[in-house]
């Protein structure tokens, strides 16, 4: 029987259907569909957000047009190019930290920036797609399931910029950058038991970081978290203030442009970081779930590009680029909800602001890159 | 050497890569769901909290106080004025930094320390997203340079209020009195909800007595604001009700007739019009700027009002509780006429003093010290009130009992407050023998009864009640409680009716003859005032002892200290035949009644003058 099993029925056609426009431009057409229904729907809410202002909605328009260059040029490079490229973007991202760390410039006792002749440059931002791109150049290359020296090695790659970005101080950041490598080595199979005997080893030392690790305003936004009511008019109110206008907006909203809570300022940074508090406002828990959907419908369609990736670098990297993906909604979503401590990180694609658009669609080309890598028939 | 070559096992790895999705998909589905039911439960199951806690973030309810009645004059001209003044206030839970935003105020306006202090004073005591004030009265400068700061000032606001000014503030002083902050103890007494947004009370005067209709009704308006307390629109307002306007009886001329002609003297006018019980004029000097009172008098200024000699604080016209003197005269007079116990034609023998039976203690005539002698061998009535014979009325007085007095004086009002529409006014004294059982837990003496019988002893009046008396005199025996107020809005005020003086009309006329005598008689004591008068007056003159004098001791003006000279009092009416008002006037120690009458000519020429024009 096995013998048949091999042979292939001579009615199914091409294995390969021939590569259609898309294809050969390098774009994956349901991905690019979302992310552009996904760009309106921001702009939609950004607009209302930052008190009708279309100044505001063309400068994010311009940010998205320049994003998706990025994306549709990174997508033109195949993933075993940017394999090779990994561990030198690496390299590269480090030392800028480390450059930062002498030299950089910043605002409110953090140190984040790189002043190049007057372009501000955030290198962690670099880091946020050169760690995972590393830590799947370095699995990819090796035998699955990865051994512990390989596991320890791809933790001191996470470790070396995550502390130079703690350092900076930006741990909300600095979180997500090694989550992003940890989800790499999770999908390059880690076994479980290494992943367990880790969290209880983190249990047990979270309290010496509570009590010497962490800054008083980092436990400050844990402890007002906790009890946002104990600090009403201090880092209480901004938790207070997103609440209520997430709870007033109910299942319908107030309507586009006529929440009361942003647009009369009671909301804070309404228009970036608590921007899903307009939304939930303005459209209810209808336009969350629209929005929900929609980042679903991308993280389907990101998983599964994964799963058919045709090497180990794509799939880790995939699965490391999508669930950071889901990381930053889920700690977004989360922290304007009262869920998670407030860190700064931004509603992904609908947040206003540049950087974190370009750095997640350049995610999004390498995604494409991997979903159009030309197909090696017969494995 | 073997080398171990290890070779990717593709299909396993593919494997363990699918499973991994699973395992992580199955977390996304589960954060995912934790996302969807926090969102559900704020959105839909507190929904309801949340959508109440919204709308108290955006619409504020704001008290609109009312504007304050204006008082006019009988003529119209405009005694109490509400005038913009801004204030300068702080909302503190919206002030990023209080101390660098108090720095950078001092340097737009002047702010001293006292300020300062009062402003965290008021602080600690706020409710919460309330202004607090830090400075009053900005003038158009600072309020210019607030406004062009106030972007880099969050939480800093300009109020602009109608305040009370008194246009005519020394004028008008006593008679209206004022309005100041409201205090702690009146916040206790008043409705606090109606005076929300009001930050002015009526003090003293008519302000305070009129204060609920003058206060009028506190209105509100819901307002939508922004997290920074700015108004963006308003979503429903309820005017508030203005308060009622007064007129007065008070003639702003005649007010300044009296004023002036007090200029430099402790002492008190009061006119009235006897028909309707109208106060005409009701003036007490020295007085002060009342104005000062509107915003909290400094401690300085109040002190030097407080610790001066000449009291200017005190209303001399219904506080001042003087003996009335020979100003008595008349009333005594109508009792002895009413009682029987003389007529026009009886006379009493005037050696210029005065024996009661069985005392040898000599009552004295004040002329005995001029002229050495009596008024006349026998005096009568209408001599009697002319000259004011002491010795007359010691007669008179002794046969009348002290009780007799009481009782019929009491017609008149003395002894007890007139009921004036004002406040702090003081009842005098009418003495009898239970009073004095009362106050002093003595028994009467006899010889005292000689001294009421000449406005002295025990008996005080004040200025006020001394024209009311006239008043009853003028209209032979009509009695009404004096009243400032004439209108209240639209609403014309009428003075009650006391129970009236019923008399016989005759012996109305005889004492009203005697008045007449007094200052166009030959030997009146007033006559002086009656050169180029081209109207018939009654009056009577009156001096009241400051201090005892011993038995035939030398009175010498010159060398009594001038605050112990004699307090010098005028009453009159006028015209004669239909008299439109009717004056009390107290100079204190002016020596004599000399001081007095002509300031009551003035004020009644004043007042004929208006009249016939």
């Amino acid at each position: 029987m096995s013998e048949y099993v091999r042979q292939m029925p001579d009615n199914v056609g091409p294995l390969t259907r021939p590569p259609g426009l898309a294809r050969k431009m390098h774009v994956d057409a349901p991905l690019l569909v979302l992310l552009l229904a996904l760009t309106a729907y921001g702009l939609l809410v950004l607009y209302s957000a930052s008190g009708q202002s279309m100044d505001a909605v063309v400068r994010q328009g311009r940010y998205f047009v320049l994003a998706y260059v990025v994306m549709f040029a990174m997508a033109q490079f195949s993933p075993v190019r940017w394999s090779r490229w990994s561990p030198w973007g690496y390299l590269l991202g480090v030392a800028l930290l480390a450059a930062v760390a002498v030299a950089g410039v910043g605002a409110k006792g953090a140190q984040r920036w790189l002043d190049l002749g007057g372009f501000r440059f955030q290198p962690s931002e670099v880091m946020k797609l050169a760690v995972p791109m590393t830590i799947a150049w370095y699995l990819g290359a090796r035998v699955l399931p990865p051994v512990s020296k390989h596991i320890v090695a791809c933790l001191l790659m996470i470790a070396i910029p995550c502390g130079l970005i703690v350092r900076q101080p930006d741990l909300g950041t600095s979180l997500l950058i090694g989550a992003s490598g940890l989800f790499g080595i999770f999908m390059a199979g880690i076994s479980w038991r290494f992943i367990f005997g880790t969290g209880l080893v983190a249990v047990f030392s979270a309290w010496p970081a509570w009590m010497f690790m962490l800054e008083d305003y980092q436990k400050q936004r844990i402890l007002t978290l906790l009890n946002p009511e104990s600090d009403k008019l201090g880092a209480g109110w901004n938790i207070i203030q997103s609440k209520t206008a997430i709870g007033s907006g109910g299942w319908t909203g107030k309507g586009w442009t006529q929440g009361t809570q942003s647009q009369l300022d009671f909301l804070p940074e309404s228009h970036t970081d608590f921007i899903i508090a307009v939304l939930a406002e303005e459209f209810g828990l209808q336009g969350v779930l629209l929005l929900l959907g929609l980042y679903v419908l991308i993280l389907l369609r990101a998983f599964w590009i994964g799963l058919n990736a045709q090497s180990s670098y794509g799939r880790i990297l995939c699965g490391s680029i999508t669930l950071t993906f889901f990381v930053y909604i889920f700690v977004n979503m989360g922290m304007v909800a009262g869920l998670l401590p407030v860190v700064g990180v931004p509603l992904p694609l609908v947040s206003a602001g540049g950087t974190s658009v370009v750095t997640l669609m350049a995610g999004f080309g390498l995604l494409m890159a991997v979903s159009t890598e030309k197909r090696v028939v017969g494995q | 050497m073997v080398t171990r070559v290890v070779l990717k096992d593709t299909q396993r790895e593919q494997r363990i890569f699918g499973a991994r999705s699973l395992v992580a998909l199955g977390f996304v589905t589960l954060l995912l769901g934790v996302l969807l039911v926090r969102y559900y439960s704020l959105q839909i199951n507190e929904y309801e909290a949340y959508s109440t806690a919204s709308e108290r973030n955006r619409v504020q309810l704001q008290p609109l106080p009312p504007k304050r009645g204006l008082i006019y004059d009988r003529n119209g001209v405009l005694l109490a004025d509400n005038r913009p003044s801004y204030t300068l206030s702080l909302i503190v839970e919206r002030v990023d930094d209080l101390d660098a935003t108090l720095a950078s105020l001092a340097e737009l306006v002047t702010i001293d320390q006292s300020d300062l202090e009062k402003f965290r004073g008021r602080v600690r005591q706020r409710r919460p997203y309330d202004p607090v004030p830090l400075r009053f009265r900005l003038d158009d400068i600072e309020q210019a340079r607030i406004a062009v700061n106030r972007h880099r000032l969050p939480g800093v606001t300009v109020q602009a209020q109608l305040q009370r000014y008194y246009p005519h503030g020394e004028l008008f002083a006593h008679a209206l009195g004022y309005v100041g902050r409201i205090n702690v103890e009146e916040m206790g007494q008043i409705d606090q909800a109606d005076y929300r947004g009001t930050f002015h009370i009526g003090k003293i005067g008519i302000e305070r007595r009129y204060e609920d209709e003058l206060h009028g009704t506190v209105g509100y308006q819901t307002v939508e604001t922004n997290a920074h307390g700015r108004v963006l629109r308003v979503l429903e307002r309820f005017d508030p009700v203005p308060g009622e306007d007064l007129i007065l009886h008070l003639d702003y001329d005649l007010q300044r007739v009296a004023h002036e002609q007090l200029a430099g003297r402790r002492g008190a006018v009061v006119a009235i019009d006897p028909l309707t019980g109208g106060v005409l004029a009701l003036v007490s000097t020295p007085s002060f700027d009342s104005n000062l009172f509107v915003n909290g008098i400094s401690s300085r200024d109040y002190n030097a009002l407080r610790d001066s000699p000449d009291v200017p604080l005190f209303n001399r016209t219904v506080q001042g509780q003087y003996p009335p003197g020979s100003t008595v005269k008349p009333m005594i007079a109508m009792a002895g006429l009413e009682a029987g116990l003389i007529d026009p034609l009886y006379t009493v023998p005037d050696p210029g003093w005065y024996r009661l039976p069985g005392d040898r203690r000599r009552y004295r005539d004040w002329i005995l010290r001029i002229r050495g002698t009596g008024h006349a061998p026998e005096v009568d009535l209408k001599m009697a009130l002319a000259e004011s014979c002491d010795v007359y009325f010691y007669d008179l007085a002794r046969r009348l009992t002290v009780d007799g007095i009481h009782d019929y004086l009491d017609h008149y009002g003395l002894g007890r407050r007139t009921g004036i529409d004002t406040t702090a006014e003081r009842p005098g004294v009418l003495p009898s023998k239970a009073w004095k059982r009362a106050a002093l837990s003595q028994a009467w003496y006899p010889g005292e009864t000689l001294s009421v019988g000449i406005g002295q002893g025990y008996m005080l009046a004040t200025p006020l009640q001394l024209a009311v008396a006239t008043s009853v005199l003028a209209t032979q025996g009509e009695h009404r409680e004096p009243r400032l107020v004439q209108w209240l809005g639209n609403e014309a005020l009428e003075a009650p009716m006391v129970e009236p003086l019923m008399a016989d009309g005759a012996n109305w006329d005889a004492v009203v003859e005697g008045m007449r005598e007094v200052v166009h008689g030959r030997r009146g004591t007033a006559k002086a005032i009656s050169k180029g008068m081209d109207y018939e007056m009654a009056g009577k003159t009156g001096t009241a002892q400051v201090i005892g004098i011993a038995q035939d001791a030398v009175y010498d003006e010159d060398e009594i200290d001038a605050r112990h000279r004699n307090h010098g009092l005028f009453i009159a009416f006028a015209p004669l035949d239909a008299p439109t008002i009717a004056v009390a006037v107290i100079v204190e120690n002016g020596g004599g009644s000399s001081a007095a009458y002509p300031i009551a000519r003035a004020v009644i020429d004043a007042w004929l003058e208006r009249e016939a024009s």
